[in-house]
């Protein structure tokens, strides 16, 4: 068989910094090329540059680069629109933002046949509907005339999806397809662009997940700093990677044999420095029970986004809490943390009530919970600071702040030159570090974490939660730790709690709830994981299937 | 991801001759306010019936008016009024819409309803009419034209400003120093004013360059400052009678205004484009 797409030597550069530094690979008919990678490794922007859309002040050079016998190098914009969405199919990460918020998504398809002139326009009007009955969105009739932001996350990817292939394009090039995806819409949208691929056309893959490339790929392309490190036979490179860098991307991922290990290499392990008084050890720190919160929605009819849910967490223990968007583990959590009023039920914090008293009682003890977003940045005054934002959660009558500050960013690892930097001035991890920092500076007893590492690359995320690990060895903290990732769960907590439509599914410690799961639901989300076969090179005792 | 990337165009530090300018006509305008006899040696108010009308020339760059006065020297001098009628309606409306947005955004449902209705009836009536309105009532004069402008132009940035306050006070960071158990109006003195007032800063410098603007259509109307102040709207207003014979009347004050407009608006965006970069930086 003929390659249908050829890249010999590609470099990308903007400015005068190369992005892309001369990579080649090539893909056939009906296959699937994984390109791996971190963020900056140049994917996104090789992903873009097969479609034209990397922008006017780029430089793209390129011994070869066809694409169904057809020379890309050079060409025009309008070439490039003609080609785009007719041959070449392009779904973006974010649908949210991909799809027009002001438009029908219907009206957003057809757009994309009206272009190409395809048919008349009832012919276009059968297309679409097809087009959205084939990506698996319910009642097409219906949902044709409905908004981007009517749909939900899944449906509006199935959307976006279905744009893309409404021309039957030879090849579909899908930049983190699946990333803001719950795990079960996931493995939908895995098996839709499964059968796409099946169905002949060819499929570049971008993404950070290696499970997921694991799942589809034939073929793998391990990008780093604009370069591919490591290529070949997905199930090789995934089971044999020859690159150090692949060895450790793999080992990175949190999942049910990394637990009690040590995801990021070359950090050592802290001992327990600091004795904390023994608390009484009968007393959960925090003891939810019998929550209930419900919300107005936009159609006038009540929702109970959180159904009686109940949980204690002990001293130095870490509750996972996993669940898919929408099951309430958020509002829990910020109910647990007193930021949202429950309509029913309460929690005791340390023994004593907490969401049931007035604020001005809770103020004085709000130090001893606290929290972690999923989104640093948008958590800190974009005027201060990391000194301000650090010095500002120390507990009122801390003798020497600035000292003080100084030992929080030690003990998240960061410097003393990270002080004077505004958060915007940091990497994505260091962030992380900052709150976690933050976090602990009144000197918590909790610390709920909401999603903290989902925004992460996966080599940071291991950092993060080995960091985050080593934190509650050494000040004894207790983590009510929510997710929707199950191998990061698995990793982190002791017991898990599994939330769906507001209402505790499952709980049980975490081995339980992964390797013997009793309800039908917990089932169905452990079984919608992409898994990754173990590493036949590693020699360890591992479990069959890893959870990844 | 890395696609961000191609989104953020690089900020270049180099020099821009517009700006620059731009500085020299605010840095210009200013003094003249200030000390207009470092500028001019005429007297803008020395009546000379026998120079009147005379075109611009070497002796007099901005030719004389009809009473024989120098045109240049009652432009400068007339840059303090026109300045401070901008600065003042500037931060009249400011004041007006930082209370009414402040307040709106703030308040509970009640106030933020009943705030934005009488918004909303500001916004019914133009400047102009609001203006003829207060001049109606108290009678032409300097304090009757800051007042006029003032509220004029307070509506639109009173919902600008309840805009700003209820973005950060949805902001993350507002709810992170609330978990830290800070209390309200400490939140809202240390995070959400300073954050929700730093576009301002633009805004400001866009106002009073369009304040100066409708104080000057106001004096041309015959509805301001009254002659024989050099203000810049009362020579357009004086300078009116004469259009026929004598241009320069009307085009010397007519450009100071436009420029110094110009010149802030200029200023503004680029602070404005700092303020952003310096941020995403």
């Amino acid at each position: 068989m003929t390659d249908l797409l050829r890249v010999e030597n590609l470099r990308v550069g903007f400015g005068d910094t190369e992005v892309v530094k001369g990579i080649s690979f090539s893909l056939e008919a009906g296959r699937c090329l994984a390109i791996v990678g971190e963020s900056g490794s140049g994917k996104s922007v090789t992903a873009r540059t097969l479609v034209g859309l990397t922008g006017g002040r780029s430089q793209v050079t390129a011994d070869t680069l066809e694409f169904d016998g057809r020379d890309l190098r050079g060409l025009r914009d309008r070439q490039w629109r003609d080609i785009r969405g007719r041959d070449i199919g392009f779904i973006l990460q974010d649908a949210l933002v991909s799809l027009d918020q002001l438009r029908p998504i219907g009206k957003e398809i057809n757009e994309a046949l009206r272009l190409h002139r395809y048919g008349s326009r009832e012919e276009r009007r059968k297309r679409v509907l097809h087009l959205l009955d084939e990506v698996g969105i319910p009642e097409p009739l219906l949902r044709v005339r409905q908004l981007p932001h009517e749909l939900s996350g899944g449906q509006r990817q199935r959307a976006l999806i279905a744009s893309a292939i409404a021309l039957d394009p030879k090849l579909i090039i899908a930049d983190e397809p699946t990333t803001a995806l719950d795990v079960t819409v996931q493995a939908r949208i895995l098996h839709l662009l499964e059968r796409i691929r099946d169905d002949g056309s060819a499929l570049i893959l971008i993404s950070h997940d290696l499970a997921v490339v694991a799942r589809m790929a034939d073929e793998v392309a391990v990008m780093r700093y604009g370069e591919i490190v490591e290529r070949g036979d997905a199930r090789e490179v995934l089971s044999n990677p020859q690159h150090a860098y692949t060895r450790a991307l793999l080992d990175a991922i949190p999942s049910t044999h990394s637990k009690g290990t040590r995801l990021s290499p070359g950090t050592p392990h802290v001992a327990p420095v600091v004795e904390r008084a023994p608390r009484a050890a009968d007393t959960p720190v925090l003891d939810a029970r019998g929550l209930v919160k419900r919300y107005a929605g936009p159609d006038g009819q009540t929702r109970t986004v959180v159904d009686d849910v109940s949980f204690e967490l002990r001293a130095g223990e870490t509750l996972g809490v996993v669940g898919e968007s929408g099951s309430g583990k958020t509002t829990t959590a910020r109910i647990a943390l007193a930021l949202t009023e429950p309509d029913g039920g309460e929690v005791l914090l340390n023994g004593e009530p907490w969401t049931a008293v007035p604020e001005k009682a809770r103020r004085v003890r709000r130090r001893e919970i606290s929290v972690i977003y999923q989104d640093p940045l948008s958590s800190f005054d974009p005027r201060w600071s990391v000194e301000q934002i650090l010095a500002d959660a120390l507990p009122p009558g801390v003798r020497d702040p600035r000292k003080r500050v100084g030992e929080l960013l030690a003990l998240v690892g960061l410097e003393g030159e990270h002080r004077a930097r505004r958060p915007l001035q940091l990497s994505g991890g260091q962030r992380q570090r900052v709150a976690i920092a933050r976090a602990l500076a009144p000197d918590p007893s909790v610390i709920v974490c909401d999603e903290p590492v989902s925004a992460l690359d996966v080599s940071i995320q291991a950092q993060v939660l080995d960091l985050l690990t080593d934190l509650q060895e050494q000040l004894g903290l207790s983590y009510l730790f929510i997710s929707h990732d199950l191998g990061v769960i698995h990793h982190m907590s002791d017991r898990v709690l599994v939330l769906n439509e507001g209402k505790v599914v499952e709980t049980g410690t975490a081995d339980e709830v992964f390797f013997a799961p009793r309800e039908p639901y917990t089932r169905a989300l452990v079984a919608a994981l992409p898994r990754l076969e173990p590493r036949a090179a590693s020699g360890e005792p591992t479990p069959a299937q890893v959870v990844a | 991801m890395s696609g961000v990337l191609l989104a953020l165009p690089r900020v270049q530090v180099r020099f821009r001759p517009g700006l620059a300018l731009s500085i020299a006509l605010v840095a210009f305008f200013v003094i003249a306010a200030i000390a207009p006899s470092l500028l001019t040696t005429q007297d803008p108010l020395k009546i000379n019936l026998g120079d009147a009308l005379q075109p611009p020339s070497a002796a007099h760059i901005f030719g004389t008016d009809q009473s024989g006065r120098d045109l240049y020297a009652r432009v400068v001098y007339g840059a303090r009024e026109s300045l401070f009628i901008g600065l003042a309606a500037t931060a009249l409306s400011m004041s007006i819409a930082f209370v009414l947005g402040v307040s709106a955004a703030l308040g509970n449902k009640l106030t933020d309803g009943a705030i934005n209705r009488f918004i909303e009836l500001l916004f019914a009536f133009p400047v102009l009419l609001l203006s003829l309105l207060f001049v109606t009532v108290f009678g032409a004069g300097l304090t009757t034209l800051i007042i006029a402008v003032g509220v004029g132009t307070a509506p639109g940035y009173a919902r600008m400003i309840r805009g700003q306050v209820l973005a950060v006070k949805g902001s993350g960071y507002v709810e992170a120093a609330g978990a830290l158990g800070h209390s309200y109006p400490k939140v809202i003195r240390r995070h959400i004013l300073p954050n929700a007032m730093r576009p301002l800063v633009v805004l400001v410098t866009l106002g009073v360059g369009q304040s100066i603007v409708w104080a000057s259509g106001l004096a041309f109307l015959g509805l301001g400052v009254a002659p024989p102040s050099p203000e810049w709207g009362a020579l357009l207003d004086a300078g009116r009678t004469y259009i026929t014979e004598a241009w320069w009347l009307e085009v010397m004050p007519g450009l100071a205004i436009v420029s110094f407009a110009l010149a802030l608006t200029a200023i503004g965006r680029y602070v404005q484009q700092r303020l952003e970069g310096g941020l995403q930086r």
